[in-house]
This record gives C-alpha cells, sequence and structure tokens, in this order.
C-alpha cells in the first residue's frame, strides 16, 4: 500500500531466547477495569490485547501504522495499538471494542454500524468504530464529507465498505 | 520482534543519564518510527529509555514572538494549536496532511524531526543499503527508485527524506535545542538533517545520548502568508511524491519576502534559497513564479523512475505561491 513493503521476520511474541526473563509489571486500566500484566518490554499493546487478555475484537492487520484494524483509545485518543509498547502505559485508559457495549447496550457507534450496513467481512470494523468513537465530539474536525474522510483514512477498509462507513459515521456524530 | 530492556525516565537529566552515551540504546517516544524499524530489524536496539513522562509536552509564546514546542507535543496537539493556527498556518497543514489521525495522536515533535527514511531498500535487511550498512552499496541506485530523492543526492544515497512536519517548519525557520552528556546547545533547523554525501548513515547533527528538548519557531514573518501544497499518489494516508511549503508576504503586488521548501523530493527536508531570492522583490505573478520552481529545480537530478518529480514538484511551488498570494 505504501512505498515501503513489509516484511515482518517474525512473531512479537516471541522475545529473543538470550533476553527472555526481563519482564516489566505494568497498571492500566481496560474498558474500566484495572488490570496488572507482567510482559516483556517488547509486546506491543495489540499483542498484550488478543494474546494475553483474550480481548480479540481487536485486529492485526499490517502490525506496522499501515491499515488502522488495531485502532484503540488511550485515554480516549485513537492510536495504533501495534506501534505502542504495552509497557508504556502504565496508569493509563485503554478502550477496546469490548468495551464499547454497556449492559447489554449497543454504543451508539455500534448501532450505526449496524443500521447503515457499514461492513462486509468486518475484519477492519472494530478499528473503524474505535476512530468513530474518538471523533464523535472533536470540533476540530468539520462535519462535511470530505473531512470526515480525511479524518477516517487511518482505517483501510479491504472489502471497500467506505461509502457505508462514511454513511453510519456522519449518522452518529449528528446524534452525538 | 526481538526483545530489549526498558527504562521509564522522569525527567530529561534521568533520560540522559538512563541513555549514558550507549550506542546500543534508544530514546522511545511515540515508537511510531522506532517500533516499525524493531519489527523491521533495521533498528536493533538492546535498550529503550522511555522519554514519555519528560515535561516536555507544553508549547509556549517567547516575549520575542517565538514559539516554543516541547519535544513531546504530539502532531495532533501542535497541528491544532491556537498559535500554530493564527501565526504558522504552514505547518499545521503541512502535519495535517501526515500520516493518519491515530499517528498524528501519537507522534512527537522529537519523534518526527527524527523518522528514518521509507526507502524500501533501507527497510529490507535482505537488501544492499549504504545507510544501513556501509559501504554495502545501495539497492536504490539502479532500481526502482520512483519514490526517491532527485535534490542533495550523492552517488552513495538517493533516499527522500519523509517528513511533511519539517518541510513547515524549514520555512518557518527554527532552532533545535539539544541536551545531552556536554551540555544543551541550539542549532538551526537548516543545519540539522544532514546530505547524505559519502556518510548516508548519519543523518542528523546528534550525538549518541543526546536528545532534542525543544524545537523554537522564529517569530512569524509580519503578514507573511503561508500554505502547504502536497501532491502525492492517493488523497490522504500517503508519504509526498512533492509538496511545498510556501510562507509570502506582499507589499502591494510585490513580493516583500518569501520562503519555500520542499518535500517528497530532496535527501533533507529541502529549503529552497534558489526560489527565494527569485521571488524577492519581484511581482506576483505567474510568471515570477515560474522562474522560482525553475531556480529551485535547477540543481536537480533524476534517476531510472523518477524524473517526473522535477516537472511535478515545479507545478506544486507555482501552484502553492498562486494559493498563497492570491487568499486575501
Ligand atoms: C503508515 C505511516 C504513514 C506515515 N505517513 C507520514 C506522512 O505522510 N508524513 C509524515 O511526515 N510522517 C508520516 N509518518 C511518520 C510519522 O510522522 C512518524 O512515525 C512519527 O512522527 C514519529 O514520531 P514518534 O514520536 O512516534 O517517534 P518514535 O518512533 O518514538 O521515535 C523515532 C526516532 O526518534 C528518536 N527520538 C524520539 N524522541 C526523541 C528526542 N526527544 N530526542 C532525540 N531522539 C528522539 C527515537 O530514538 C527514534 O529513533 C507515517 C508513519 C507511518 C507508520
Ligand atoms: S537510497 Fe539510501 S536508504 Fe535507499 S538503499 Fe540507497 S543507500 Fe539505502
Ligand atoms: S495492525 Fe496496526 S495499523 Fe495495521
Ligand atoms: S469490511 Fe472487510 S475490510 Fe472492511
Amino acid at each position: 500500500m505504501m512505498d515501503d513493503s513489509v516484511h515482518s521476520p517474525d512473531d512479537a511474541l516471541q522475545p529473543d531466547a538470550s533476553r527472555s526473563s526481563n519482564t516489566v509489571t505494568v497498571s492500566l486500566t481496560i474498558n474500566g477495569e484495572p488490570v496488572t500484566l507482567e510482559v516483556e518490554p517488547n509486546v506491543v499493546l495489540l499483542d498484550a490485547l488478543r494474546e494475553r487478555l483474550d480481548l480479540t475484537g481487536t485486529k492485526k492487520g499490517c502490525d506496522h501504522g499501515q491499515c488502522g484494524a488495531c485502532t484503540v483509545l488511550i485515554d480516549g485518543h485513537s492510536a495504533n495499538s501495534c506501534l505502542t509498547l504495552a509497557v508504556m502505559h502504565e496508569g493509563c485508559e485503554i478502550t477496546t471494542v469490548e468495551g464499547l457495549a454497556r449492559d447489554g447496550q449497543l454504543h451508539p457507534v455500534q448501532e450505526a454500524f449496524l443500521e447503515h450496513d457499514a461492513y462486509q467481512c468486518g475484519y477492519c470494523t472494530a478499528g473503524q468504530m474505535m476512530s468513530t468513537v474518538s471523533m464523535l465530539n472533536d470540533k476540530r474536525i468539520g462535519s462535511d464529507d470530505a473531512s470526515v474522510k480525511e479524518a477516517m483514512s487511518g482505517n483501510i477498509c479491504r472489502c471497500g465498505a467506505y461509502k457505508n462507513i462514511l454513511s453510519a459515521v456522519q449518522s452518529a456524530r449528528a446524534k452525538a | 520482534m526481538r526483545n530489549f530492556d526498558y527504562q521509564r525516565a522522569g525527567d530529561v537529566a534521568e533520560a540522559t543519564a538512563l541513555h549514558g552515551n550507549d550506542h546500543s540504546a534508544d530514546f522511545i517516544a511515540g515508537g511510531t518510527n522506532l517500533i516499525d524499524m524493531v519489527k523491521l530489524d533495521i533498528m536493533r536496539p538492546e535498550r529503550l529509555v522511555d522519554v514519555n513522562r519528560l515535561p516536555l509536552t507544553g508549547i509556549e509564546s517567547l516575549d520575542d514572538g517565538r514559539l516554543k514546542i516541547g519535544a513531546l507535543v504530539t502532531n495532533t496537539d501542535l497541528a491544532y494549536h491556537e498559535r500554530v493556527l493564527a501565526d504558522y498556518p504552514v505547518l499545521s497543514e503541512a502535519i495535517l496532511t501526515g500520516a493518519s489521525t491515530q499517528l498524528r495522536n501519537v507522534a512527537t515533535t522529537a519523534g518526527n524531526v527524527m523518522q528514518r527514511t521509507r526507502c524500501p531498500y533501507f527497510r529490507n535487511p535482505a537488501r544492499p543499503c549504504n545507510k544501513r550498512e556501509p559501504g554495502s552499496g545501495c539497492g536504490a541506485l539502479e532500481g526502482i527508485n520512483r519514490n526517491h530523492a532527485v535534490l542533495g543526492t550523492s552517488d552513495q544515497c538517493i533516499a527522500v527524506h519523509p517528513s511533511d512536519m519539517c518541510v513547515g517548519m524549514q520555512a518557518l525557520g527554527a532552532t533545535l535545542t539539544i541536551e545531552g552528556p556536554g551540555g544543551t546547545r541550539d542549532i538551526p533547523f537548516e543545519d540539522y538533517h544532514l546530505l547524505p554525501g559519502d556518510t548516508p548513515e548519519r543523518e542528523h547533527d546528534l550525538n549518541d545520548g543526546e536528545l532534542i528538548t525543544h524545537v523554537t519557531l522564529d517569530a512569524p514573518i509580519d503578514g507573511a502568508r503561508g500554505h502547504y501544497l502536497k501532491l502525492r499518489d492517493r488523497m490522504s494516508y500517503e508519504f509526498a511524491l512533492a509538496s511545498c511549503a510556501a510562507v509570502v508576504a506582499l507589499d502591494g503586488d510585490a513580493i516583500r519576502e518569501a520562503r519555500i521548501a520542499l518535500g517528497g523530493v530532496g535527501t533533507k527536508p529541502w529549503r529552497s534559497h534558489e526560489a527565494e531570492a527569485a521571488l524577492s522583490g519581484q511581482p506576483a505573478t505567474e510568471e515570477t513564479f515560474q522562474k522560482a520552481a525553475e531556480a529551485a529545480m535547477a540543481g536537480a537530478v533524476a534517476h531510472r523512475d523518477n524524473a517526473f518529480k522535477i516537472p511535478l514538484a515545479k507545478q506544486a511551488i507555482v501552484r502553492a505561491l498562486a494559493t498563497v498570494t492570491a487568499q486575501s
């Protein structure tokens, strides 16, 4: 997709055997719950969520900041969880797609995605929704389609569901 | 991804002490470039010093009109800061054309200054690259070089500097403040990024263990307007093929002062004093803009796939100047 091809040599979860015992303890809040993790420094937040905490709603696409499938909120702002280390987030508040629904009630952004049929395979959807949540009340981002598309450009949809995603984002923002 | 040790610094003194002038240690800020590089096995730190807790997140207006930006200010916060929007719109525009919302939310000012080239040969450890491994050769010189530089190249390296933010800063004029084992020093932004020459592995005037603490923008030019135009393969979330930051102050119909900087075409964020000289004192007409564009690209050298960048950059310069002088 970019000028740079990706050659991911290995799996982020397998620390170099020669330096495998240097785990760090991090305490953070995930979807409102306090969590304490013992992780090697090289574990990215995405892998900590998926592999250590079973929060598999957040997806791994490219693992290099190029697709947005891994988008979560860190202290309320959208971020790519594949390019940040879990150990960097001591004391931070992380929200994943699992944290959107409350008491069995879907989040308004989830409702909007449902209503507008804003997905095909669904792989990018969690990331799309997290980006939408982070810009719901962001007045710096205009309400015209061009501004919304620009603000959402960090979320690639391989199925090309963009038209319906845009409608969903616009409808969720209009009601927010 | 290979493993490393991790330490968190609380202030500047602790950060430089923890780094300790050790070339196997790296600072980590947003991580959006560093972690990418470590995953690709291009950067191989044995120890990371996390600088995110340093008190360098402020933006301060100085009495002399300059704007002092902490190294950890995020790209998002800088782009939307009220002084930047009011007095340095070219910088706001440049930042907002870069990367994506998610990346800008995390990417820091110093990290953006320090980001590495996106040259695909540099990013692939199986390929020769003089920047990554001095003396191994340059995969791009005879390879696929459509995205490579046409200004400031050498027979060792033709990699483009990828930053948009730095192009805005180059046009505005700025000073970097650096803290290291030898104390504090200031360096003009224009002198900070180095041309590849015979030492493409040396990218900046930064020594092991030194930390960027601030970038201070020059006071805005009285009455100047600014505009950043970025041309690329798709409309968003893509690096520049050619970009132009133009800052112009008019005196009636004549150009009193102009600043031109270019992205996507240079081996460093490129300031064109040649274009500025061709604009200064001249009428703000398309003919003048064309002359400035010719002057800017006079020294350009194309390789197999990137000759198109020379006319593209000229068009970017002319259009950015037309836009910036038409605003009223
Ligand atoms: C998919 C993708 C698309 C992108 N598109 C664009 C684009 O269009 N335009 C653009 O301009 N950029 C683009 N970027 C690059 C992005 O802007 C950089 O990754 C980001 O600015 C780096 O900042 P960071 O804080 O995350 O740096 P980090 O990754 O934390 O650090 C980068 C480097 O800076 C060093 N460093 C960090 N802080 C300091 C300090 N205070 N002093 C000294 N050294 C320090 C680190 O040691 C490291 O070597 C893109 C990135 C990605 C992944
Ligand atoms: S252009 Fe520079 S970075 Fe790219 S392969 Fe050649 S030496 Fe390496
Ligand atoms: S998996 Fe993080 S951006 Fe693609
Ligand atoms: S719905 Fe399939 S990738 Fe977006």
